[in-house]
């Protein structure tokens, strides 16, 4: 469905980016690039539509990040609309209110609830509760294996 | 920091970023930056005793940097590291890192396979979901061989978690679009589309996009799944918000898989079995019905996940397009969204009934909305909504509306952003030509578009006003009045002029009545002046143009010149409204056009295949053009201008283009006008870079085929046939296997190949020579009639893009089973700037590629050549020398045919000797040849003997065109 990418951006500066087809790096940043371009330039009570290239981006603003998806022409833009607040949800709710800081010092997290939510760009699992559930399953098993650390070392000084 | 750090906090990962969010200036991030890829470096090279948390760590670190935008060019081996750790967080790192970093084609691509391998026969869930997660994310061919056969096991099996299930459904996705040809489901196929009656939703959810991929390519196999998902949706459809749970979304029960489901549904005609299509209906009827009820929340999620369960069971009712209660009822709710208050909503019912519109069954229940969409092309706010309106206007004229639309489309356009001007220019143009009953009607409103949008109206709408004006001359009179009376007006965009110049050169003489105006005059030579005055210079291309416009006003003016002769006060007028030098010009005797003379000599030699302009058609041609030129008392100057408007050719104007562009336009325009195909020509094969970026044309002609054919079937894709010059390009590749096998104004086609035995590998290569992206871009071989038992050539799908200045390779295996006459054929289908492209050449698979030389001493040769003494067995040809007779150049190309050259066999050292075998699955054709060159009468005879006599007569005749 997301057969492109989806994003997620602050002032230009994106925060998260996946891509679902193969492409570039330079043809990835020259996209990302347009896409910041033609979205910020876009007022707020606009259509959350847009043709893109070939593309339909479907993109919907929450506070001061944008999320963004470029989807193929006969997918459903609700649908993806709902995509996008869905990943905020559990977003939301994993990092209890998340907040884009959040997102900035987490981003591996961040990445990993998108993995258990959509893979290969396809929603893989639309449960709110089952897509938490697998992300603390593997928190737990990461709290099992680390053993604490000095706080040098955890600072990076050694 | 974050008000929540779950798991570990890396806190050396926390503190560079904030370092790095601390820096006040570009460059002190850099700097900073730099100094922690060093210190990242050096831990790596330096310390071999890196423990598992520091390298993931570093990592991380660099992950970090790489998703600022920097260029990461280390780090990825202590990343494969960490996938075979033990600790699920440090594998989990190590696999972000590859899926996010590593590109599918990297060297590395075979030590992560193996570290996948493990995780996915480790039978622990997480870490198979891991692996499986990273192949998704990768997707590369390689991944593809390594486990395309593995996965589907996975997810079939009884014991296989379900988590691990979507996982692997979605991997398997994945895996089958970047390689269609690796995955193959077969045994596995029923299996997985009974995955539509798993307990467990999110293992439907799952593997409903891997079965509506694979159904779409492979609709039998898959076609069980029809009746599954419509009760999988029927019992969604009919449950309680509450039934299901944490897949019920702001009350509205599963929408994700609902859409998935009617998208599944919509790649297949409507179901035949009766109490499946009822049920079908009955749901669709359901959603319909839902859609009125009052909203169970105010949120608006809910109301988005209701209606994209909406949309998408419009999208299937239009698919099916059999139910007119429905398609009707359809209308009706799109209808209402139209005045919606939420922007997308109005954007999404206006694009949807953009397709109702084509549907016999609600085209007239979509123009009731008229008033409404003609009110959001004035009103909406958004450009994008506003052109949906615009796009939906267009699909739902037809005869009974076509004025009030394009009255109110010209108005839009006054005000019209500027992004979509030039498109609304044409569909202007082409619903005027379309539904025009009077014809007076089309030539007022192209001109009114000239009026409101000149500057949009690109030389192909235009062309196409005067093409029509020519082929109708129940028009001419009205039209030459018309553009007289324009041409009057203050200030005239410079089409106007054209035009006017176009039409009052050809049929002035039908308004001779009229009283003469000196601000025409001054218009047309104050505009055609410049131009005029470099006739008899070296005109560039587009000084060209300029000059057949001003040779069509020309005539004109001295048609009137002669009328003002007669009269002295007309005169004494033309000389005062006109300035002296273009005064000058009118009375002057024409220059001739040495160079348009020229060009059309060269391209008569150019062309010398069927369809060319022999001599004396042309020479037809500028007799017609004098007598429409009223008469041939003027001399040389009605001959050059003869000439510069008659090339009287009878192909298509697409093909002028030389661009084989499919598009059927309809009979009028195929029968271009002479004066069009001559402007036509102009930018066509004379001046091919000019046709590639001015592909306004082609979009035009695109459209126009897109309009006459949206309410009939779906445009026809059927192969082209053979370009007519498909046979030559096969002959230059008879002694040779590499080099350029077709080259056009946007596409180059390079081939490399070889064979061995009775196999070969072609590789093709295909090049985008624009700068535009080639969409949908397919190529497909074929063995046509009795080629298809004897050859056999498989071919790799290649990527559907090709971006403009890319290249794009494809490989092709071929086995030659038994000999062969014919050429497999290549056909090309691809889609630049909107129009389709279809080309098909022969692929230069001839019988001799398969030779094995062979070599052998006289004696032995002269025997085996008696024994092929039938005379079927014998191929001989005489024929005159086309390319000089140097040894080396035949010796080259006879070891270029793959025979054994075979010295000191003949007597007369003067003649050429091979012999070979030709290796096909089947048999051996062993073959003899000998050529004889005679220098002096320029001549050569060559004579073939094969065991095989087919194969006689094909390589005589293939190696005829050689020398």
């Amino acid at each position: 469905m997301l057969n492109s990418k989806k994003s997620l951006r602050f002032l230009g500066k994106l925060r998260l980016q996946k891509w679902y087809v193969p492409l570039s790096d330079k043809e990835r940043k020259k996209i990302s690039r347009d896409l910041v371009q033609t979205i910020l330039a876009r007022k707020p009570k606009m259509c959350s539509f847009l043709e893109w290239r070939d593309l339909k981006i479907v993109y919907k603003r929450y506070a001061s990040l944008y999320f963004c998806c470029a989807v193929e022409d006969q997918d459903n833009e609700l649908i993806t609309l709902e995509i996008i607040h869905r990943y905020v949800e559990l977003l939301d709710k994993y990092f209890g209110s998340v907040c884009e800081l959040d997102i900035i010092f987490n981003f591996e997290k961040a990445y990993f609830i998108l993995d258990e939510f959509l893979l290969g760009g396809e929603a893989q699992e639309t449960s709110k509760k089952n897509v938490l559930k697998a992300i603390e399953q593997a928190d737990l098993l990461q709290e099992e294996a680390e053993a604490p650390r000095s706080v040098l070392e955890e600072i990076g000084l050694t | 920091m974050p008000a929540v750090s779950k798991g570990d906090g890396m806190r050396g990962l926390a503190v560079f970023i904030s370092d790095i969010r601390n820096c006040k200036s570009k460059e002190a991030e850099i700097k900073r930056i730099n100094k922690e890829l060093a210190n990242i470096r050096s831990k790596f090279k330096g310390d071999k005793a890196l423990d598992g948390y520091s390298k993931k760590k570093y990592v991380c670190k660099l992950l970090f940097i790489f998703l600022l935008g920097h260029d990461i060019d280390f780090g990825h081996m202590e990343a494969v590291n960490l996938l075979s750790s033990n600790k699920y967080t440090e594998k989990q790192i190590g696999y972000l890192f590859i899926s996010v970093l590593v590109n599918s084609n990297s060297e590395l691509i075979r030590l992560i396979n193996n570290a996948i391998k493990n995780d996915l026969s480790s039978r622990n869930p997480t870490f198979m979901c891991l692996a499986l997660h990273c192949i998704a994310n990768v997707g590369s061919r390689e991944m593809a061989e390594a486990f395309a056969s593995e996965i589907p096991r996975i997810l079939v099996a009884g014991d296989t978690m379900d988590s691990v299930k979507q996982s692997a459904a979605l991997c398997l996705l994945r895996l089958y679009k970047t390689s269609p040809d690796l995955v193959l489901m077969g045994e596995w196929t029923s299996r997985v589309v009974h995955l539509l009656n798993d307990q467990h939703m999110g293992v439907v959810t799952a593997a409903i996009s891997l079965i509506t991929c694979l159904s779409q390519k492979n609709p039998d196999e898959f076609k069980t799944c029809v009746s599954l998902a419509v009760s999988r949706l029927s019992r969604i459809v009919s449950s309680a918000s509450t039934d299901l749970q944490d897949y019920t979304y702001y009350f509205v029960p599963a929408p994700w898989l609902s859409c998935k489901l009617l998208r599944l549904l919509q790649c297949y005609p409507p179901p035949e079995d009766g109490a499946v299509k009822g049920r079908l209906v009955e749901c669709l009827e359901t959603i319909l019905n839902k859609a009125q009820e009052p909203p169970k929340s105010k949120k608006v999620q809910h109301s988005n996940a209701k209606n994209a369960i909406l949309f998408e069971a419009i999208s299937l009712i239009i698919h099916y397009d059999s139910e007119p209660n429905l398609l009707v009822r359809a209308c009706n709710q799109l209808g209402q969204f139209l005045q919606h208050r939420e922007t997308n909503l109005r954007y999404l019912a206006l694009e949807s009934m953009c397709t109702l519109a084509s549907s016999e069954f609600s085209h007239e229940a979509v123009k009731t909305h008229i008033e409404t969409v003609i009110n959001a092309l004035k009103t909406e706010r958004d450009v994008s909504v506003r052109q949906r309106a615009a796009d939906l206007l267009y699909a739902m004229c037809d005869r009974s509306n076509a004025k009030q639309i394009v009255a109110e489309m010209l108005s839009y356009l006054e005000t019209a952003d500027y992004s979509i001007r030039e498109e609304m220019v044409l569909k202007v143009a082409i619903l005027a030509e379309k539904y025009a009953v009077d014809y007076s009607w089309y030539v007022d409103t192209i001109l009114n578009l000239i009026r409101i949008a000149g500057d949009y109206v690109s030389e192909e709408v235009w062309y196409r006003v005067i093409q029509i004006v020519i082929n109708r001359d129940d028009v001419q009179g009205y039209a030459a009045k018309t553009v007289f009376e324009a041409l009057q007006a203050p200030a005239c965009h410079e089409n106007m002029v054209k035009v006017g110049g176009y039409i009052l050169g050809e049929f002035g003489n039908l308004i001779a009545e009229l009283p003469f105006s000196g601000p025409v005059v001054t218009v047309l030579f104050c505009h055609l002046a410049p131009c005029s005055s470099t006739f008899s210079q070296r005109p560039r291309r587009l000084s060209k143009r300029c000059c057949a416009v001003t040779a069509r006003s020309m005539s004109w003016l001295v048609h009137l010149q002669q009328t003002v002769h007669n009269s002295d006060q007309y005169y004494v007028q033309t000389s005062e409204v006109v300035s002296p030098v273009p005064q000058a010009t009118v009375l002057e005797e024409m220059p001739p056009f040495p160079e348009r003379e020229s060009s059309i000599l060269a391209k008569l030699k150019k062309k010398k295949g069927p369809g060319a302009v022999s001599v004396t058609e042309l020479e037809d041609g500028k007799r017609e053009g004098g007598e429409l030129n009223g008469g041939g008392e003027r001399g040389p100057e009605t001959a050059a201008m003869a000439s510069c408007v008659s090339q009287s050719t009878p192909s298509p104007s697409a093909d002028l283009l030389g661009i084989r562009s499919v598009a059927p336009v309809g009979a009028s325009l195929s029968s271009a006008g002479s004066l069009l195909v001559d402007v036509f020509s102009e930018a066509g094969p004379a001046a091919p870079s000019a046709a590639v970026n001015d592909d306004g044309f082609l979009r035009y002609k695109a459209v126009l085929w897109l309009s006459s054919c949206k309410v009939s079937a779906p445009p026809s894709e059927d192969p082209a046939p053979p370009l007519s010059e498909a046979d030559e390009l096969l002959d230059k590749f008879v002694c040779k296997n590499n080099g350029v096998l077709f080259e056009n104004q946007l596409l180059q086609i390079g081939i490399k190949s070889e064979y061995r035995q009775n196999l070969g590998r072609m590789y093709l290569f295909y090049g985008n020579k624009t700068s535009v992206q080639f969409a949908s871009f397919t190529t497909t071989v074929s063995c046509p009639g009795e080629l298809q038992p004897q050859l056999n050539v498989q071919s790799k799908p290649v990527e559907p893009l090709v971006e403009g200045g890319a290249q794009i390779q494809q490989v092709l295996n071929i086995e030659c089973i038994t000999d062969f006459s014919e050429a497999p054929l290549l056909n090309i289908k691809f889609r630049y700037g909107g129009a389709l492209q279809n080309l098909t050449l022969k692929l230069p698979v001839t019988i001799n590629k398969f030779f094995q030389p062979t070599e052998m001493a006289s004696q032995d040769f002269f025997q085996r050549w008696k024994q092929l003494s039938q005379p079927q067995q014998e191929a001989q040809k005489i024929f005159k020398a086309s390319h000089g007779m140097d040894t080396e150049v035949i010796k080259a190309k006879l070891l270029g045919l793959g025979m054994a050259l075979l010295d000191n066999v003949d007597p007369n050292p003067e003649n050429y000797v091979c012999a070979g075998v030709i290796q096909t699955k089947g048999q051996q054709v062993g073959c003899l040849l000998r050529l004889e060159p005679n220098a002096q009468a320029q001549m050569y005879r060559l004579t073939l003997r094969c065991s095989k006599d087919l194969v006689s007569r094909r390589l005589c005749e293939l190696l005829a065109q050689q020398f």
